[in-house]
C-alpha cells in the first residue's frame, strides 16, 4: 500500500477506525459468491422475459406479429403496445420533489405505437425459461413506418442551442471580455476538442425480478438510487410508496448508469401485473446499451490567451453536447472552468443539441470528465507554446479566489498536491523536448492535469441502536456499488459511539429502511455520514440521560462535549461507564437513535452555502505513457495521482476508489467510445468485445495518495472521491503523449491511427 | 437460440455421417465462435454435431520433421507444446496473442480456422450484410469499417478474418485435412480461405458437410528464427487491427528464405508472396523491407475508416522484419 | 456432472448454456454473467481443474465434468488462500467481477506451474507483474480493481513459492 495511513500503524491504545485500512465488511459474500445480486433470486413460478428492440430511429409501428413467438412452446405472454396494460405518463420534473428526475426517459413503454430511438423496446416476450424467451423474442416481427430521424451528432452541432442554467448548475457566465482579450494576447492556443459517447459498461448488466403480491410489488434490482427507483415505480403503477419494496443489496457497479429508471425495470413490473407471475428481465449486454443511457459526445472549443509570464489573460471554453427529444441529463461540461485558473477574462458556453437517440444519462464525473479533457490539454498546449513547464503554468495561475464571481473555496491544496506529487513522481527526471525520452522502441513521454470535481452531500436518515449484549445495528438504505457503504459508515459508528468494529453491523439496500441518499454526485458518504453522527450522537445523549438519573453513576454531572466515546461507554477521564452498565441499570434492553435533516431543511442549507462557497475535491494527475515508434501504440507505464479528498475514512476503499476512476479514464484517453451509426443512430458496438474497456494488461500499478487535511464544512471534513479519479486523467493521458511524440490529439480516443 | 438437436459421435465416421445426413447441421468445436453466433441469431443450425469427443486431440511428429496436428487439439495445448515452441514460434506467438487464457481452453484448432468474421454489421441481423443474408447489401461499406480488410476486398463485402492463428498458419504453408462420407482431401491453408467476390457467404474451400481432422505442417527450419507480431486497440484481448506472422534467414546480409503473411487485412490470413518475393535474395535493410511491404499493400483498396492500416502494416511488416533481422526490438 | 464436488444430475435443453444451468437450474450463482459472449470473464469456472468461459460452453458438452465455482474453493469456514488474499488486497469494488477473477487466478497459477507460456513470456518464467496482468487479461474489471487483484495473486504465488 502507499497510502499515508499504510505507512504509520495506529497506535495500539486508542484505535480509530476512521482512516484506517479496513477490509470490506463483506469482502467475504463477495469472494465465496454469497453475495446475491439482482438476477440470482428465485421465486416459485418466476416466468422470463426478453425484450425486442426497435430497428429504426423514428417512426410509427404499422405491425407486429406476434404468432411465431407465441407459437413458440413455453411462450406465456408476448406484449406489445396493442395489448400492454398502460402505465402512467412519467412524472413532470421538479425540485421540490427529487424522485421526479428518476426518468431515464418520458416515453411510456409499449402504450403507442411510436418508435423514439433505434433500440427503443417495442415487445416483451415473457417465457417458462430465459432461453425460450430470447429465442421467441428474435421472432416477433415489426413493420415501421419511418419518419425522419436526427441521430447525427456531428452534423448536426452548427444546430445547437443554448443549455439553460438551472439553480444548480450554471450554463454559462462571462467575466471582462475574454473575446477581446484573447486577441490582444501574447500568447494564445486556440483548440477544438472532441469527445465521443460512452457506456458506463458496469459488470452487472442491469436486471430486475418484480413481484406482485396484489397491490403490493417488490422489486430486486442493482440501482444507485433505492428511494427515487421506489418513488418511481409507485408513481408509474398508481400504488403508494409503501406498497412497493425495492431490495437492493448488492449493485454490480453502476457509474451512473444505474442512476435513473429504463426501459427495463418497468417493463419488468409490467410484464408482472399482466401475467400474474413474479418476472425476471436480465438485460442482455446488448440490451443494457440499447435502453440504458450513457455519456454525451461532445465538441468542446478552448481558447487560452498569457502575457508572455504565461499569466492567463483569457480563458474561453464553450461546449455542444446532446439530449435527447425523450429526455437526458444537460452535462455542465464547461463548469471546471469556473474554478480551476485565475484568468482576467472567462468567456463560458454551453450549448445542446436535440436528437432522436436514446436519451444520455449521467456517466462517472458528468461534465467535468470531458470538459477537463479539453482544458487540461489547452493548458498543455499553452505551456509548450510559452516554453513554461505545465506544473508552473498551474501554480502561476492558482486562483485564491473562485474566479468567476470571487467566491471563497473551504477548501484547495492543488499547489501542495503538484509540489508533493512532482517530488514522488520524479517530474524532474522529465525532459521538456517531445521525443526526447526513448525506451528501446518506445518513446517516452510525461504529462501532467489536475483533478476537479464539485462536492456534494445529500440528506440520509440513518437510526442506530444500541444493544445491551453491545451489538450496534445502524439502518439505511444505502446503495453498495463498491464503494464500500457498509463498511466505511461502521467505521464512523465504530468511532462515534466507542465500540469495536465488529460490533457494528449496517443494513443497507432495502427500501424498508430509513432513506439513504442515492449512490451519485459522489455524495453518498458524506450525506450518510452526517446521518450516522447525528444518529450516535442522539444516542449517546440518551445513554447520557438514563445514565445521570442514576445517582451513583461516575457520569452523574457531566455534559456530553466533555466526554469520550471509548471501550463500549463514555468517559471522562478515566472515570465513566460501559453501555451495558447503563442500560443493565436502567433495566433497558436497547437503546436507539434517529438521525438526519429533512430535505427542505437540507435545500436551503445547500444553496445558502453555495452563495458563499465553492468547494471541492481536487488532485494531480502524473502520468507517464510509452508509444511504440512504429506502430503508435500508447501504453500507460507508470502513474500517480495526489489529491485533496478532505478527510479518508478508509485506506483501502478510498484508494480503490481514486484508483478506480483512473482506470476507467485511462479507458476513456485510449479505448472507449460508443459508435452511434449516423445514417441509423443504431449502436453498433454493443458488446464488450467490440466496446473497449481497459483490461488487467492495459492498467499499470497506479500510485494514490491524499494530503489528508478534513474540509471544515463537510461531515466529517470529508469531500467524496467516486468522481474526481477520472477527472483530469485523459488529459494526462493526451498530454504525455504529446511529450511522447510531439503530436496533440484532440479527439479522444487517442488511438494508434491517430499517431500514425 | 433457436432450439437444435445435439449429437456427439465418437468416431470421425460417425461425425461425417451425421451431417452429410442433416443439411442443417454444423459441427461444434470449443464453442467460442458458434455458440455466441447462435445467440445471436446469425447461425440457426438445426442439428450440432459435437466433435469433441473425436480422438483427434494429439500433435504428432511427422516423419521428415513436420507435425500433424488434430483439429479438437485446444489453442492452449497447441501454443504450449514443446515442439510448436522451438520449431514454429509465430505459432505459438499467434495463438498466445489472440483471445484470452479461458477460450484459448476452449478453443479447437478446427474451430479457429472456421471462426466467422467481427464484421459487427454481421452481427446485427438489424442490419444489411450480404455474408448473412446474401444479396441484402453491406451496410459496413458506408458505416464503421476501422476493422475491415483493406486486401482482396470487393463491392459486396469488406469484412476481415479475425483469426491470429490463421496467420501463422498462411505463413508455415501448412496444409488442412479434411475429410467427409466422399473421402479425404488436403487442402493448403493459403487456399483455404475465399476472398469474398460476389458470394462472401462462402468463406471456404470446405463443403458444408466436410470435417476438418488435421493441420500438418511441412518442415521448415527457418521458421525456428520467426515471429508473430499483432497490433490492437487494447493490450490484450483484442483482435488484431493488423498483424504480422514473419520468418526471416539472412546470410551475410542477404535473405535466403523469408516468409510473411498478414492478419487484419483481409478476408483470408493474407500470404505476402509479392513481399516475399521481393525479400528473397535482396539485402536485409530497412530499405528493401519498406519496399516489400509497399509492394504487397499496393493494391489496397481503402475507406476512410481504415485507411490508416496501409500505413499501420507497412510499418508492421518493417519493424518485425527489422527484430527478426537485428534480434532486438522486442519488449 | 460433479458441481463443486458433489453430483449433480441435470435435465436440460442442448442449448443451455453451463453457465445458466448452474446459476438458473442449479441455484450455483457464484459465477457471473457480465457478457454471455466471451468478452469479460465473469462467468469462469474451472472444467476439471481447466478455466473456461462457462457463458459460451454449452452444458451439455460438459457432461460428465467436474466443474468447480467460487462456491467450492473454500474448505468449510478456511477460504481459499486467493479469496482471503482479495480481501486483504482489496481487489475488489462491486464484487461482480470477483468470482470469475479469482477462479481465473487459481487457474493461472496451476498453468504457470505447469509452464504454460504466455504473450508475455517467450519461456514462462518468473511470474512477475507484467506475466501476471497478461495471464489474467480475459477477467475484466469495470471498477478497476486491477491493483489490489495483482497484489493479491503475487502474494498467493509467493506463498506457494515459499
Ligand atoms: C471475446 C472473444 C475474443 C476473441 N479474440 C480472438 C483473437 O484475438 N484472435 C483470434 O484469433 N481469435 C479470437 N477469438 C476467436 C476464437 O479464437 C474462436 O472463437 C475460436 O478459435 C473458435 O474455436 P472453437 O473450437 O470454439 O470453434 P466453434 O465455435 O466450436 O466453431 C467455429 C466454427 O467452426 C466450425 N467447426 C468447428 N470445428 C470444426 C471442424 N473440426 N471441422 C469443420 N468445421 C468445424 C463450426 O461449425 C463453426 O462454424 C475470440 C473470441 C471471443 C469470443
Ligand atoms: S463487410 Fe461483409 S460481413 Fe460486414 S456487413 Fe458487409 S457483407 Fe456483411
Ligand atoms: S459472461 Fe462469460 S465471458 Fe462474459
Ligand atoms: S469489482 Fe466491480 S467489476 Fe470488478
Amino acid at each position: 500500500m502507499t497510502t499515508k495511513y499504510a505507512e504509520t500503524e495506529p497506535r495500539q491504545d486508542a484505535v480509530k477506525h476512521v482512516g484506517r485500512p479496513v477490509d470490506r465488511v463483506d469482502g467475504r459474500a463477495k469472494t465465496t459468491g454469497e453475495a446475491r445480486y439482482a438476477a440470482e433470486h428465485r421465486y416459485p413460478g418466476m416466468a422470463h422475459a426478453a425484450l425486442v428492440h426497435a430497428t429504426v430511429a423514428r417512426g410509427r409501428i404499422e405491425a407486429v406479429d406476434t404468432e411465431a413467438a407465441r407459437a413458440v412452446p413455453g411462450v406465456i405472454e408476448v406484449l406489445t403496445h396493442e395489448n400492454a396494460p398502460a402505465m402512467k405518463p412519467a412524472p413532470k420534473t421538479s425540485l421540490m420533489n427529487l424522485s421526479s428526475l428518476a426518468s431515464g426517459t418520458t416515453v411510456s413503454y409499449l402504450a403507442t405505437d411510436e418508435v423514439h430511438w433505434n433500440g427503443q423496446p417495442v415487445a416483451v416476450v415473457v417465457a417458462e425459461t430465459p432461453e425460450t424467451a430470447r429465442h421467441a423474442a428474435s421472432l416477433v416481427r415489426v413493420a415501421y413506418r419511418e419518419l425522419p430521424a436526427v441521430v447525427d451528432f456531428a452534423a448536426e452541432e452548427p444546430n445547437a442551442s443554448p443549455q439553460k442554467s438551472s439553480v444548480l448548475q450554471p450554463a454559462g457566465g462571462d467575466k471582462g471580455d475574454a473575446v477581446a482579450a484573447l486577441a490582444a494576447a501574447p500568447v494564445s492556443v486556440d483548440l477544438r476538442f472532441t469527445t465521443p459517447p460512452e457506456h458506463h459498461n458496469a459488470m452487472e448488466p442491469h436486471a430486475t425480478i418484480a413481484v406482485w403480491d396484489g397491490d403490493r410489488l417488490t422489486v430486486h434490482e442493482g440501482t444507485q438510487n433505492i428511494a427515487w427507483l421506489r418513488a418511481h415505480l409507485a408513481q408509474r403503477f398508481g400504488i403508494p410508496e409503501r406498497a412497493v419494496r425495492v431490495l437492493s443489496p448488492y449493485v454490480g457497479g453502476g457509474f451512473g448508469g444505474k442512476g435513473f429508471v429504463w426501459a427495463g425495470t418497468l417493463l419488468a413490473v409490467l410484464a408482472a401485473r399482466a401475467t400474474a407471475r413474479p418476472v425476471r428481465l436480465a438485460l442482455t449486454r446488448e440490451g443494457v446499451y440499447r435502453t440504458v443511457g450513457g455519456r454525451t459526445p461532445t465538441v468542446q472549443r478552448v481558447a487560452l490567451g498569457a502575457d508572455g509570464d504565461g499569466d492567463l489573460t483569457a480563458l474561453i471554453h464553450t461546449s455542444v453536447a446532446m439530449t435527447a427529444r425523450i429526455g437526458g441529463m444537460p452535462e455542465g461540461v464547461v463548469s471546471s472552468s469556473r474554478h480551476l485558473y485565475d484568468a482576467a477574462t472567462i468567456h463560458l458556453r454551453q450549448r445542446l443539441v436535440r436528437l432522436d437517440l436514446l436519451a444520455n444519462t449521467a456517466m462517472r464525473a458528468p461534465g467535468d470528465s470531458v470538459g477537463s479533457f479539453a482544458l487540461e490539454s489547452a493548458m498543455d498546449e499553452l505551456a509548450c507554446e510559452l516554453g513554461i513547464d505545465p506544473i508552473e503554468l498551474r501554480r502561476r495561475n492558482e486562483p485564491e479566489r473562485n474566479p468567476m464571481d470571487g467566491k471563497r473555496f473551504t477548501h484547495r491544496m492543488l499547489r501542495e498536491a503538484y509540489e508533493v506529487g512532482a517530488e514522488r513522481f520524479g517530474w524532474r527526471e522529465r525532459d521538456p523536448r517531445p521525443g526526447s525520452m526513448r525506451d528501446g522502441r518506445w518513446l517516452v513521454g510525461m504529462g501532467v492535469a489536475t483533478a476537479y470535481h464539485p462536492s456534494l452531500t445529500m440528506p440520509a436518515d440513518v437510526t442506530v441502536r444500541l444493544a445491551a449484549d453491545g451489538a450496534v445495528v445502524v439502518r439505511c438504505a444505502l446503495q453498495e456499488i463498491g464503494v464500500g457503504a457498509a463498511t466505511v459508515q461502521a467505521q464512523i459508528t465504530a468511532d462515534e459511539l466507542g465500540v469495536p468494529l465488529e460490533a457494528v453491523r449496517v443494513e443497507i439496500g432495502d427500501s424498508e429502511l430509513p432513506a439513504g441518499p442515492g449512490a451519485g454526485g459522489s455524495a453518498q458518504t458524506a450525506g450518510a455520514a452526517a446521518g450516522v453522527l447525528d444518529a450516535c450522537r442522539k444516542l449517546k445523549e440518551s445513554a447520557l440521560a438514563l445514565a445521570r438519573r442514576a445517582p451513583d453513576s461516575p457520569l452523574r454531572g457531566r455534559r456530553l462535549d466533555d466526554l469520550e466515546a471509548r471501550d463500549g461507554g463514555l468517559y471522562h477521564g478515566g472515570r465513566g461507564e460501559t453501555y451495558a452498565a447503563i442500560l443493565a441499570r436502567a433495566g433497558r434492553d436497547h437503546l436507539e437513535a434517529g438521525g438526519g435533516t429533512g430535505m427542505l431543511k437540507f435545500l436551503a442549507k445547500t444553496l445558502n452555502e453555495r452563495r458563499r462557497w465553492v468547494k471541492a475535491a481536487s488532485g494531480a494527475h502524473f502520468c507517464e505513457v510509452r508509444v511504440d515508434r512504429d506502430t503508435g501504440e500508447v501504453r500507460v507505464s507508470r502513474w500517480l495521482g495526489m489529491f485533496d479528498v478532505g478527510r479518508v475514512i478508509n485506506a483501502k476503499t478510498a484508494a480503490g476508489q481514486l484508483r478506480g476512476g483512473i482506470v476507467m479514464g485511462i479507458g476513456m484517453a485510449l479505448t472507449e467510445a460508443t459508435q452511434v451509426d449516423p445514417r441509423t443512430g443504431r449502436i453498433m458496438n454493443p458488446s464488450l468485445s467490440e466496446y473497449h474497456v481497459p483490461v488487467h494488461a492495459d492498467i499499470p500499478r497506479i500510485d494514490v495518495h491524499w494530503l489528508d487535511e478534513p474540509d471544515p464544512t463537510m461531515p466529517l471534513g470529508l469531500l467524496g472521491i467516486g468522481e474526481v479519479g477520472i477527472t483530469g486523467v485523459a488529459a494526462a493521458v493526451a498530454n504525455a503523449v504529446r511529450h511522447a511524440t510531439g503530436k496533440r490529439v484532440l479527439d479522444l480516443p487517442i488511438t494508434l491511427d491517430k499517431l500514425l | 437460440m433457436k432450439p437444435f438437436a445435439y449429437v456427439k459421435p465418437a468416431d470421425v465416421a460417425g461425425a461425417v455421417r451425421a451431417v452429410s445426413d442433416e443439411p442443417g447441421a454444423k459441427f461444434l468445436g470449443g464453442g467460442t465462435n458458434l455458440v455466441d453466433l447462435m445467440r445471436e441469431g446469425v447461425e440457426r443450425p438445426d442439428t450440432v454435431v459435437d466433435v469433441t469427443g473425436l480422438p483427434l486431440d494429439t500433435v504428432d511428429q511427422l516423419p521428415g520433421g513436420g507435425l500433424r496436428i488434430g483439429a479438437m487439439v485446444r489453442n492452449s495445448s497447441l501454443a504450449a507444446d514443446e515442439r510448436v515452441r522451438a520449431r514454429y514460434p509465430m505459432l505459438s506467438q499467434a495463438i498466445l496473442a489472440g483471445a484470452s487464457a479461458q477460450l484459448r481452453n476452449m478453443a479447437t484448432v478446427g474451430g479457429n480456422l472456421l471462426q466467422r468474421t467481427r464484421c459487427p454489421y454481421f452481427y446485427d441481423p438489424a442490419a444489411a450484410c450480404n455474408k448473412r443474408e446474401p444479396g441484402g447489401g453491406c451496410d459496413a461499406l458506408g458505416g464503421f469499417n476501422r476493422s475491415h480488410a483493406v486486401l482482396g476486398v470487393s463491392g459486396s463485402c469488406i469484412a476481415a478474418h479475425p483469426s491470429d492463428m490463421c496467420v501463422a498458419l498462411a505463413a508455415l504453408d501448412a496444409v488442412i485435412e479434411v475429410e467427409s462420407v466422399r473421402g479425404t482431401r488436403r487442402i493448403p491453408m493459403t487456399g483455404f480461405h475465399r476472398l469474398p467476390g460476389d458470394t462472401p457467404e462462402i468463406e471456404t474451400e470446405l463443403a458444408p458437410d466436410e470435417l476438418v481432422t488435421a493441420v500438418e505442417l511441412p518442415p521448415a527450419p527457418f521458421a525456428a528464427r520467426s515471429r508473430y507480431r499483432k497490433v490492437r486497440d487494447r493490450a490484450s484481448y483484442a483482435f488484431a487491427l493488423v498483424s504480422v506472422a514473419a520468418a526471416l534467414e539472412v546470410r551475410d546480409g542477404a535473405v535466403t528464405a523469408a516468409r510473411l503473411a498478414l492478419g487484419g487485412l483481409a478476408a483470408k490470413p493474407w500470404r505476402a508472396h509479392e513481399a516475399e518475393r521481393i525479400l528473397l535474395g535482396g539485402p536485409a535493410s530497412e530499405e528493401s523491407f519498406a519496399r516489400a511491404a509497399e509492394a504487397e499493400l499496393a493494391g489496397a483498396d481503402v475507406r476512410p475508416g481504415n485507411a490508416f492500416k496501409v500505413h499501420l502494416a507497412r510499418a508492421t511488416i518493417v519493424a518485425t522484419l527489422r527484430e527478426l533481422n537485428t534480434g532486438k526490438g522486442t519488449a | 456432472m460433479r458441481v463443486n464436488g458433489a453430483a449433480e444430475s441435470l435435465d436440460v435443453e442442448p442449448w443451455v448454456s453451463l453457465l445458466d444451468a448452474l446459476r438458473d437450474r442449479l441455484g450455483v450463482t457464484g459465477p457471473k454473467k457480465g457478457c454471455d459472449q466471451g468478452a469479460c470473464g465473469a462467468c469462469t469456472v474451472l472444467a476439471d481443474g481447466v478455466r473456461i468461459n462457462a457463458c459460451l460452453a454449452l452444458a451439455v458438452q460438459y457432461d460428465g465434468k467436474e466443474i468447480t465455482t467460487i462456491e467450492g474453493l473454500a474448505t468449510g469456514d478456511d477460504l481459499h488462500p486467493l479469496q482471503a488474499a482479495f480481501i486483504r488486497h482489496d481487489g475488489l469494488q462491486c464484487g461482480y467481477c470477483t468470482p470469475g477473477q479469482i477462479c481465473s487466478a487459481v487457474a493461472m497459477l496451476a498453468e504457470h506451474r505447469a509452464g504454460m507460456p504466455s504473450a508475455v513470456t517467450e519461456r514462462s518464467g518468473e511470474l512477475d507483474e507484467a506475466e501476471i496482468r497478461e495471464r489474467m487479461s480475459g477477467n475484466l474489471c469495470r471498477c478497476g480493481a486491477y491493483n489490489g487483484i495483482v497484489d493479491a495473486i503475487k502474494d498467493v504465488a509467493g506463498q506457494e513459492a515459499r
